[in-house]
């Protein structure tokens, strides 16, 4: 039985590049490594994440009592805004960008995407995107029209000032992730290693295609609903002004034809991390590999058909809301599919518990919660009493934070080692493990409660009398809970960079190539090309004679992308025509602003095609 | 952006060449897993992803057709005449376009050169027509801020215009590309292909666009 260590070659190829990598805060600046715009997008959502908490901790303390005036009016619609705004676009999506970057071309055995100039473009264009959003309470005030923005209320009439950079950072949001998953779709359909049959791609990668599919093709209509917004904002166009016959219901379909496909670019990837994590740890093939795979695909299609689900309420009329309400339940079968596939995995498994098994495991149940009440609401009559209350809260919670982001964490766990060379401590992990577990149950639970007793969404306080007190008390408690647990792992992460336990190559005994290379992985990832003959090449390495000894590279040198500026000045030039417009409010010279960044735009995509790479 | 054709090591994709079911003792240093070289793969799916954005701008035209609360109307406004010329030269930029890329897979660079600026200025044209036209119907009382069909007409073939004045530059940079050496032989026709992918697609979205918003008002 081979090791692992064997492959690491006596006389690997030594990687070169056209321009040499620059050391330092330049190297992070111009990088094209998809391993380091991993890291950085993985920092940026983690940091994200703990001001998205802080927020929603805010707005827990105004929401513990009844009668209370800590934040009321547009302070609390600005933090609630916010609150999504920043979880969903700005700390999961780019924490799942991070796991995309970093371990997609490691998993199918490729060297980088296919476009490693354009991922860097999209890294910084995610940057400034967030950066706008949040300049709005440096410049005016948060945005306060909820995270679905819904015209009319976000427009100059209702919406406060904040709108304007919300739609602003958003349309920047919007191309970088439109770049993105086109990028990662070619990455995956094209660059994978000899052998790796589209049925041999580890399910995480599988997941990370359906998502940037989804990403390229739900990201357009609501940069076109933004488009509009923006026109109504700035220029006088009237797409969403009711006196001049706009109807409320565009907006929802733009937004939705979106956002219900972005429920999934939410979920799969946790989904993904989980089919990873399972079978390590159970020391099995996950059950059903096929299935998982495909029932992924099949939400990833049937979820563009189910958007006016959110819009029950909307009056779209019967036929409308049925069809809706039976391919929503549809969903539920491949999702189905998925949880029972994962306890066929656990079925009989030799378990042990390290803690990213731990947040995979109580993945299953507590995204089971979350989906069920999905199922609920995909009813349409029942839909109505739900509609707007706190049971809709507890349901997307349930989903999102005990489904995705505690994906996210076992990923985080699980892939730490490979990002590092550390391992993170296990004391620290199964504190913040239970923490949190406690702290969404506590916080959401009751919610559930809540709801059916009538407690609307989005509102800032409630009577003493209305029988919600208790139930709130316990959902700001719970927050304190999940917040001390969140800083337990950012502080595990910063000391076991440090201190942590050398990890290895392959510390979990796993299963795919991303664990074949050494950790951290050298800038060109594989010494020589991976040949991938199943679904577990790495196992496959491990134990067959017939399959230990890869046919090494030739003395060759391999040639990696040089470093780039080129991505920061189109990204930089992307920005100015945003804040042009965005500005045009305050003084109507500022379209300059604009017209020079279209330049910079044109100047440095000439320059970005003929440089040398 | 579109021109990039490294892979990570460098080298453009060998088309045709199907690592999936490579032999054994072989391990290719390219990964070009379906025989389709990245930039194409990329522009397909980037295309797909343009279908949803004017899927979108053109379904809220129609979303919004003939509720209007203001005049002037469609029919009222609109010009066959005019924008019939301004289509035909569009048409006929997809020809010259066509002969382009045919140029560059028959490495005459120079003829390819000129097929690709007489495509960029049939397209500058039928911008200076888009122009014209909006010029026309704001002095016949159509604004932005008029009516919804004054803010879905002007935005959706606005951007389209702004489609075909992205095409312009890109085709306007691949001559100078020529020009300056910067383009050769080995990577003209990938590269003149995708920016032909672009723009065969910008003048298919203006066909739907002038049959169904301009056309259809006009049939009793």
């Amino acid at each position: 039985m081979a090791s692992v260590a064997d492959f690491a070659q006596a006389q690997a190829p030594v990687y070169h590049q056209e321009r040499p990598a620059k050391s330092g805060l330049v190297d992070w600046l111009t990088t094209v490594d998809h391993k380091k715009i991993g890291i950085l997008y993985g920092s940026a959502g983690l940091f994200w994440l703990l001001i998205g908490g802080l927020e929603a901790l805010l707005f827990r303390l105004q929401l513990a009592k009844p009668d209370q005036d800590l934040f009321i009016g547009n302070q609390y619609n600005g933090l609630v805004t916010m609150h999504a705004t920043t979880m969903v676009f700005l700390a999961v999506m780019p924490m799942i960008a991070g796991f995309s970057n970093y371990f997609v071309p490691l998993m199918i055995g490729a060297r980088d995407v296919a476009f490693p100039r354009l991922n860097a473009f999209s890294w910084y264009t995610f940057l400034f995107g967030s950066l706008v959003i949040n300049a709005s309470i440096v410049f005016a005030h948060f945005p306060a029209g909820g995270w679905t923005g819904y015209a009319p209320l976000s427009t100059r009439a209702y919406g406060n000032d904040g709108m304007d950079f919300w739609w602003a950072g958003l349309v920047l949001l919007a191309i970088s992730s439109m770049v993105a998953g086109v990028n990662f779709v070619v990455t995956i359909l094209n660059m994978r290693a000899p052998g790796m049959t589209l049925m041999r791609v580890p399910v995480l990668a599988w997941m990370m295609l359906v998502i940037q599919f989804l990403l390229a093709f739900s990201f357009p209509p609501v940069a076109v609903g933004l488009i509009f917004l923006a026109f109504d904002r700035t220029f006088g166009a009237v797409f969403y002004e009711s006196a001049m016959g706009g109807d409320p219901h565009l907006w929802q379909h733009l937004f939705w034809l979106f956002g219900h496909p972005e429920v999934y670019v939410l979920i799969l990837p946790s989904m993904g991390i989980v089919s990873e994590v399972l079978p390590v740890f159970a020391r099995r093939p996950l059950f059903g590999q096929h299935a998982v795979i495909f029932s992924g695909v099949f939400i990833g299609f049937v979820g563009f058909g189910v958007w006016g689900h959110h819009m029950f309420t909307a009056g779209m009329g019967p036929i409308a809301d049925a069809v809706f309400a039976a391919t929503t339940a549809v969903i539920a079968i491949p999702t189905g599919v998925k949880i029972f596939n994962w306890l066929g995995t656990l079925w009989g498994g030799k378990l042990t518990f390290p803690v990213p098994m731990l947040f995979a495991i109580s993945f299953i149940p507590m995204f089971t919660i979350g989906g069920l009440s999905g199922v609920m609401h995909a009813n349409a009559p029942l839909d109505l009493q739900q509609h707007d209350s706190y049971f809709v809260v507890a349901h997307f919670h349930y989903v999102l934070v005990g489904g995705a982001l505690q994906g996210l964490f076992s990923g985080i766990y699980f892939y730490f080692p490979k990002i590092t060379g550390k391992m993170l401590s296990e004391g620290l992990g199964k504190a913040h493990f239970w923490l949190f577990l406690l702290g969404m149950n506590i916080t959401f639970w009751p919610m559930h409660d809540l709801g059916n007793r009538g407690m609307p969404r989005r509102i800032f306080t409630y009577p003493a009398d209305a029988g919600w007190n208790f139930d709130n008390m316990l959902g700001t408690v719970g927050v304190f809970f999940m917040a001390a647990g969140t800083l337990l792992m950012v502080y595990n992460i910063f000391t076991s960079m440090k201190n942590g336990k050398t990890a290895g190559r392959d510390p979990w005994d796993a299963n795919t190539l991303e664990w074949m290379t050494e950790s951290p992985p050298p800038a060109h990832n594989f010494d020589f090309t991976p040949v991938v003959f199943s679904e577990r090449p790495l196992f496959d390495h491990k134990h067959s004679e017939d399959l230990a000894i890869p046919v090494p590279h030739e003395a060759e040198q391999i040639h990696m992308p040089s470093y780039s500026w080129k991505p920061l000045v189109v990204a930089s030039g992307a920005l100015l025509v945003i804040l042009g417009l965005l500005l045009l409010n305050l003084a109507p010279m500022l379209w300059l602003i604009s017209v020079a960044g279209a330049l910079t735009v044109v100047v440095g995509i000439y320059q970005w095609v003929t440089e040398p790479v | 952006m579109s021109a990039e054709l490294a892979t990570a090591d460098g080298h453009l994709p060998d088309a045709g060449h199907d690592a999936g079911h490579g032999d054994h003792g072989h391990v290719s240093a390219e990964n070009n897993f379906l025989g389709l070289p990245n930039i194409k793969l990329a522009m397909w799916a980037f295309l797909g992803s343009e279908c949803m954005f004017f899927g979108s701008l053109i379904g809220t035209y129609f979303f919004y057709h003939g509720k209007s609360l203001a005049g002037p109307l469609p029919n009222q406004v609109f010009s066959i005449a005019i924008t019939s010329i301004s289509t035909f030269l569009l048409l006929m930029s997809s020809m010259t376009m066509a002969l382009a890329v045919d140029a560059t897979r028959l490495k005459r660079l120079s003829s390819a050169r000129t097929y690709i600026l007489a495509t960029a200025a049939l397209g500058a044209t039928f911008v200076g027509f888009q122009v014209y036209e909006f010029s026309q119907f704001v002095e016949e009382g159509l604004k932005l801020s008029t009516s919804l069909f004054g803010s879905t007409f002007f935005v959706m073939t606005g951007f389209h215009g702004a489609h075909v004045t992205v095409g312009v530059i890109w085709l306007t940079m691949l001559s100078i590309m020529i020009s300056n050496g910067k383009l050769n032989k080995e990577r003209s026709p990938i590269t003149v292909e995708s920016a032909g992918l672009y723009w065969h697609f910008v003048d298919i979205v203006w066909i739907v666009i002038f049959t169904f918003v301009y056309l259809l008002e006009f049939i009793k």
